[in-house]
This record gives structure tokens, sequence and C-alpha cells, in this order.
């Protein structure tokens, strides 16, 4: 599987395994361009294709805005499912910048979190999506 | 998991060729269901033929004949296409109820018919669409209406070396629209207790003139209605004609009962879940006019 490789291979151990049936969303990445979870990939399916993971959401010693607004909203606990959320709600505010916070619950119903009830991780993605804007 | 082989033809001729040479061989789309069933042991092939690579199975086009899918192309790549959105809601909204976001970033409307699971959600809104589903194999080409696709939980109509190669829908005649509705106990990320599609057409005075009406999790396959959509054409969709329509889908209903639900609760709620969804084509309708 592509969060094998990914993990044991490659030590790019950001993509947390979860539940490795599809359902968690903690091994989310994106695969040309496209949200999925990398423990419902083939490692062979992304050979040639591109691969984004959490290592590359940080720039430059720079958080994500959603990073940030994470961190300053506690939104994370154990912090096993945020790789994921991340990973996620980037994808989201970039093909919806001002989503409604019941757009942002329903795009995030597959990243489970066991420790924070989710209000405080939808708030921070609302949050930066406003700081995204410019706002 | 077992070994397994992998192989990623790029033309059609090279993956029913790889299709016939093995007994055990699994056509591999998005994989949400086939990787998750091999992880189970559910499935366990020999080769996996990845059909991706295959330009014509994930390209669609929309023209005059309607929307023309390849059968592995991802629900997430359609959906983000607001002419498809406009001209099928009823499809587009049943074929986004499957899984979540990332599965959607894998998931096809082809896979989730040969994966021929009661419940898969965007089969009766492809049945009300009149979808016809085109297939290539060993013989040749074939066509099949997508209501006879499927033939049993987990089943479908595919032969040895056969590939579900497209999917066509025609367009809409004007006046026309869809919706689906499913029943589940949450909000999002599960399997439906009982689902329905409905399609409308009505004239300028708001007389139905013609409607397909399906249902799913309520037999072994997806059911066209036809008895349904008789009791809904010819009326302005009044109170009368939207009960006669929900009893004559609870009638056609033979559900099971499980732990998702008994089997008369889901015949009585997939009579409602057809007045719903036929009272929501008809408002996209009129909101359309």
């Amino acid at each position: 599987m592509l969060s094998e490789v990914l993990r044991n291979n490659l030590n790019l151990t950001g993509t947390k395994e979860g539940c490795n049936t599809g359902d968690c969303g903690a091994c989310s990445v994106l695969l040309d361009g496209a949200l999925v979870c990398a423990c419902l990939v083939l490692a062979v399916e992304a050979q040639d294709r591109s691969i984004e993971t959490i290592e590359g959401v940080a720039k430059d010693g720079k958080l994500h805005p959603i990073q940030q607004k994470l961190l300053e909203h506690a939104g994370l606990q154990c912090g096993i499912c945020t790789p994921g959320i991340v990973i996620a709600s980037r994808a989201l505010l970039e093909k919806n910048p001002d989503p409604t916070e019941s757009e942002v619950r329903y795009w995030l119903a597959g990243n489970l979190c066991r420790c924070t009830g989710y209000d405080k991780i939808i708030r921070a993605v609302m949050d930066a999506g406003a700081t995204m804007r410019g706002e | 998991m077992q070994s397994v082989q992998y192989a990623a033809p790029t033309t059609l001729a090279q993956a029913t060729q790889a299709l016939q040479g093995a007994s055990d061989a699994k056509i591999l789309a998005g994989g949400t269901d086939l990787l998750v069933q091999m992880k189970l042991g559910i499935r366990e092939p020999g080769l996996i033929v990845d059909i991706k690579r295959i330009p014509e199975l994930t390209a669609f086009t929309l023209g005059e004949h309607g929307l023309h899918l390849g059968a592995a192309l991802t629900s997430a790549i359609l959906h983000d296409d607001a002419q498809v959105r406009a001209r099928y809601p009823g499809f587009m909204e049943a074929l986004g109820l499957i899984g979540s976001s990332q599965v959607q970033g894998r998931c096809s409307a082809g896979g989730n018919l040969c994966n021929a699971s009661p419940a898969a959600d965007s089969v009766p809104a492809l049945i009300v669409n009149r979808a016809v589903c085109n297939i290539l194999g060993p013989a040749g080409e074939r066509s099949v209406a997508v209501e006879a696709f499927t033939t049993g939980p987990g089943k479908n109509c595919l032969g040895s070396g056969e590939i579900l190669v497209s999917i066509d829908l025609p367009l809409p005649a004007p006046r026309s629209s869809d919706a689906y509705l499913r029943f589940i106990p949450r909000t999002e990320m599960d399997i439906a207790v009982a689902g329905a599609a409905v399609a409308l057409t009505l004239d300028a005075a708001g007389v139905c003139t013609a409607a397909r009406v399906a249902i799913g999790a309520v037999a072994p396959t997806a059911l066209l209605v036809p008895a349904a959509a008789e009791a809904l054409i010819g009326t302005a969709l009044d109170d009368t004609a939207l009960a006669n329509a929900a009893a004559a889908a609870s009638a056609a209903a033979s559900p099971i009962t499980d732990k998702r639900g008994t089997a008369e609760y889901r015949k009585k709620v997939v009579g409602v879940l057809v007045r719903r969804a036929a009272l929501i084509a008809k408002a996209r309708i009129e909101a359309d006019s």
C-alpha cells in the first residue's frame, strides 16, 4: 500500500496509519491533486504520479495557516488525525475558499478524531479560511 | 495479503487480453471496494488489472447526446463540472453520497455498479436517467440497460474477460429533473437503509408527462418501479398521486431484515423517500423554468 511505502520505505511518517480500510482519513494524501486515503492505494498505482504529503505543507519553516489555526484553537490533542485533517482541509480551501460550516463538516466527515469532538477543528479550518482570504 | 500480479494496460485491447489470460483476475478502478475486500480476505485475486491508465476509462463528455462517462472516472472529477451537476442533479447527489471526500477521490459510478451492492447509491439514480452500460469483451462490444447490469448482491452481468467501459446517460428532455434520497441513521458516511431516485418531466401546466422511479437497498438489486412512475404520469403530483407512487414502491420492495433496519420498516420508508424525491425533482424543474 502507498501508506506503507511512504512510512516504512521513504520514512515519511507524517502520514498516519489508522483504520487501514479507508474509513478514518489519517493517511490522507493528494494523488495527482486528488484527496485519497493512502491505505487504499496500491503503491504501484502511484508510479509516475504526483504525491503530496503532510511533510510538504509547511514551507521554509513556516506553518500553513491551517496548521497555525489548529494550534491556536487547540484543534488537536493526541495528533494522530491532524496530518490527515490538514491535508483534507487544505484541499477543501483550495477548491472552495469560503466554505460554510456545514460544508467543512461534510468535507471532513471522513477524518475521524477521537479526542477533540470536532468543534475546535471546524473553527480552526473556518478561521484559516478567513486568514487565507485576507480577512 | 497473498502475492498478487499487477498489470496497468494503456489500451482496452491490452486489458481484455490480460483478463482473458487469468482465471482469477480482478479489475481495479478506484479500489475503494476491491482493496478493502482484499484486506478483509473476502477476495484473493491472482491478477489485478488497473484500468485507470486507459484514457477512455477516465474521460467524460457532456454533449447533445448526453453524458458519456468513462467507467473509472472518479466522482470528485465529475463533481467539479458545474454543467454535469446542473443537468443531472439527482445522479450527482447520489454519486456524491458514496463514502468520504477521500473515497470520492477514487470511487466511480462504474465501480459502484460493478461492486453490485444492493445499497449502491448511484445505481437507482442511473436507472431513472435511463443509463446504458457499454461493455467490451472477447466477443466484442455490447450494451446493457443499467437496470439489467446488476444481477444480485455482489453479482453483475459481466462475463469472463468483459470490462464495463463506459456509461451513457441520455440528455434529459426540457422541463425534466431528477432527485435521489436515502435514509441513514447518521448524516454522512453510511450505507443506505433504503434509497429512492425519481426523474420527472412536466409540461408547461405542471402535469407530469414522463417519470422513472427506482429504489435501492430494498431488494437484491436496485429496482425500476414502473407502477410508481405510472402513478405519477398524467397528474400534477398531487397528494393522491404521490401516495399511490409511494404505495407502489413499497409494494415492489422485498427487503431483508438486518442490522440497518427491519424489512417492514424498509418497505414503509422507501415509499416515503419516493414521495419526497418526486417533490424535490418537481421543485428543481420549477426553479429552472
